[in-house]
């Protein structure tokens, strides 16, 4: 099967700087892909470029081997879902309206109730659904990533309806979140990837990528070291280059913490 | 299981049952405020004999009796104007707010007034000079057009001058605004010093805001204008509730982000504009109406932009009510009063807003 997404000598300019250079990269559906690499790597900017949201300055972006640029907005959202860094939200939506707004006019043939149904099964997989009457600006910061997360999961569902192959972006989705919604969310993203999606992810905690990614896409000055599995990648030489850092252990120790059985739903706050 | 499925329903059936009570009671209140202002002023009708002098108008009977020149006449055009006026004025601050994504925007508080009026000034004043020797006297319908023209061009320059890259800024965009309604001002400031006596009484009837020179001739010139903007609104409310996520989370959406950006200043500037070529600048009704709103009924733009017609449409005709009958036999200009109410509800707003989201 043709790669899912596929990049070929990408570049984006910005303000006379190269935020991007000479990128290639080919994503395959069933994949979990992590871009990891200092702070001004690229690697948003990456994310930006390959989700359509820019288009790059050079080179071609091709979606299923389609060229990205051709392929209208409302379609590619059948195909594409981004969770963004931060979101503020300028009116008082409730935390139900924003996860419906993820399968508003996406999806065909689906009643106002399936939708709805699709909304509500995404929060309550983003562990949220006891907060669906909550304002959005209430919340906290972790508690609206993870809106944004149902948001996503429900725009994918919906699509799912169209389109089959889907692309699954996620920027620093774990970023203020506890430990056990962190590992959850990389849990149901790495479950998706196991149903067929192809999931690309920004993140910074290098043993959680280490544990949870099929590659690792490694970036620096906005262009791509390494791609490859995480022992090939996150080796000591590289890390002390790019990063800046020294290992204490000779090698990265997979993510030390998986999910406890038996807290799925009681640590949730707020139930009534 | 069951408590889970309780709750679904719940969700639904909330939203479902809140806007069926809202939207019956905006209509009630419509008809209530309507009635009030057909019925009250220097001359008392009551609602049977207001009933009677309409039915005999639509079945082509000739009314008679002095109460029924008034309310067919003076009161009806009123009325409707009012009616048209405060829903343009409602529903564009709805769509502005979310345009700018920023529920501080309101067309009169950012310039898009100003500038609709001034280009309606300069209509008047340079359309008389210039334009009056070669076509003969202008049709009152250039007014609208021209401040529709007017209002365009400022939203389209705040929208350029407050968007960078896709954020727009609150702070610059109520600066910009003060400052092209510092620029409209002294523009006009210059027309009334070039204007005759005539288009002196027409200018500063604009700086005012006021219902009292609603004619036939007023409503059938705007009313193509405001009702085909009104209708259109609620197509663009999808795209504005996915682009309060922000431009790049729409676009991701599958929203056209520029074309819905487009429509969305349209629409503005068509609504601002007649609005303002009939009844001069009235503040403020486009950002406590929908502020309200969103209070009692959230944030949807799918409900908020045809409640903020109907709830703006009955605020603009009580209040209009007030404003000729508070001194009567005196007339209040009624953009005196919206701001009045408007301003302080404003400065509530920015003190609320201190401890929550910044500016």
């Amino acid at each position: 099967m043709s790669p899912l997404l596929e990049a070929k000598g990408i570049s984006y300019r910005s303000g006379g700087r190269m935020l991007i250079e000479a990128a290639d990269l080919s994503i395959a559906g069933g994949s979990f892909t992590i871009v990891i690499g200092p702070n001004g790597a690229g690697k948003s900017t990456l994310l930006r470029v390959l989700s359509g949201e820019i288009s790059p300055t050079e080179g071609e972006v091709r979606f299923d081997a389609r060229p990205l640029r051709s392929i209208p907005p409302w379609r590619l959202a059948h195909g594409r879902a981004v969770m963004p860094q931060a979101s503020d939200l300028s009116f008082p939506f409730t935390v139900f309206e924003v996860a419906c707004l993820g399968v508003e006019g996406i999806g065909r043939g689906l009643s106002r109730g399936e939708r709805q149904r699709i909304a509500l099964d995404a929060l309550e997989q983003a562990d949220v659904a006891h907060l669906g009457h909550r304002n959005y600006q209430t919340l906290s910061g972790g508690e609206r990533q993870r809106v944004h997360f149902a948001r996503v999961l429900a725009q994918l569902q919906a699509g799912r309806t169209v389109e089959t192959r889907q692309v699954l972006f996620l920027d620093e989705p774990i970023a203020s979140l506890d430990l056990r919604h962190q590992l959850a969310l990389l849990q149901t993203a790495k479950s998706l990837a196991q149903d067929g999606l192809a999931v690309v992810a920004v993140l910074h905690d290098l043993q959680l990528a280490a544990g949870i990614g099929d590659d690792l896409v490694l970036m620096r000055g906005g262009r791509l070291v390494t791609r490859g599995r995480p022992e090939s990648v996150l080796t000591p030489e590289l890390i002390t280059e790019v990063f800046g850092v020294s290992l204490v252990s000779p090698i990265l120790p997979p993510s030390p913490w998986t999910l406890a059985p038996t807290a799925t739903r009681p640590l949730a706050t707020g139930a009534p | 299981m069951t408590a889970l499925a309780l709750e679904r329903d719940d969700f639904r059936s909330i939203l479902h049952d809140r806007r069926m009570i809202l939207f019956t009671a905006l209509a009630v209140l419509l008809v209530l405020v309507s009635f009030l202002g057909l019925g009250l002023g220097a001359t008392g009708v009551p609602v049977s004999r207001i009933l009677s002098v309409v039915a005999d108008a639509l079945t082509g009977r000739v009314a008679t009796g002095g109460d029924a020149l008034i309310i067919l006449q003076v009161r009806l055009p009123r009325l409707l104007l009012g009616l048209l006026i405060g829903g343009a004025l409602a529903s564009s601050g709805a769509l502005m707010q979310g345009l700018f994504r920023n529920p501080l925007a309101d067309p009169g508080l950012v310039g898009v007034s100003a500038g609709a009026a001034l280009a309606a000034a300069a209509t008047i004043t340079l359309g008389d000079r210039l334009l009056t020797p070669l076509l003969g006297p202008l049709p009152f319908s250039a007014l609208p057009v021209g401040a529709f023209a007017g209002g365009l061009l400022t939203t389209l320059g705040l929208y350029l001058v407050a968007t960078r890259s896709g954020r727009t800024s609150m702070a610059t965009m109520l600066l910009a605004g003060v400052a092209f309604g510092a620029l409209a001002g002294a523009a006009m400031g210059l027309f009334s010093y070039l204007s005759d006596d005539r288009q002196l009484r027409d200018l500063s009837f604009w700086s005012l805001g006021s219902l009292s020179g609603a004619t036939w001739t007023k409503v059938t010139a705007v009313a193509p204008f405001i009702l085909p903007t009104l209708l259109a609104m609620p197509f663009v409310a999808r795209g504005l509730n996915a682009l309060s996520l922000g431009e790049a989370e729409a676009f991701h959406l599958g929203v056209p982000v520029q074309r819905v950006k487009a429509i969305a200043i349209l629409l503005v500037a068509i609504a601002v504009g007649a609005s303002v070529a009939a009844a001069g600048m009235i503040g403020f009704v486009g950002i406590v109406v929908p502020h309200v709103l969103r209070l009692v009924a959230g944030a949807d733009h799918r409900m908020l932009l045809p409640a903020s017609s109907l709830l703006g449409a009955a605020l603009l005709v009580a209040a209009d009510t007030v404003a000729r009958t508070i001194a009567a036999p005196a007339e209040l200009p009624i953009g005196i009063l919206t701001a009045a109410i408007g301003a302080p509800f404003f400065l509530w707003l920015l003190l609320r807003r201190q401890g929550g989201v910044a500016l």
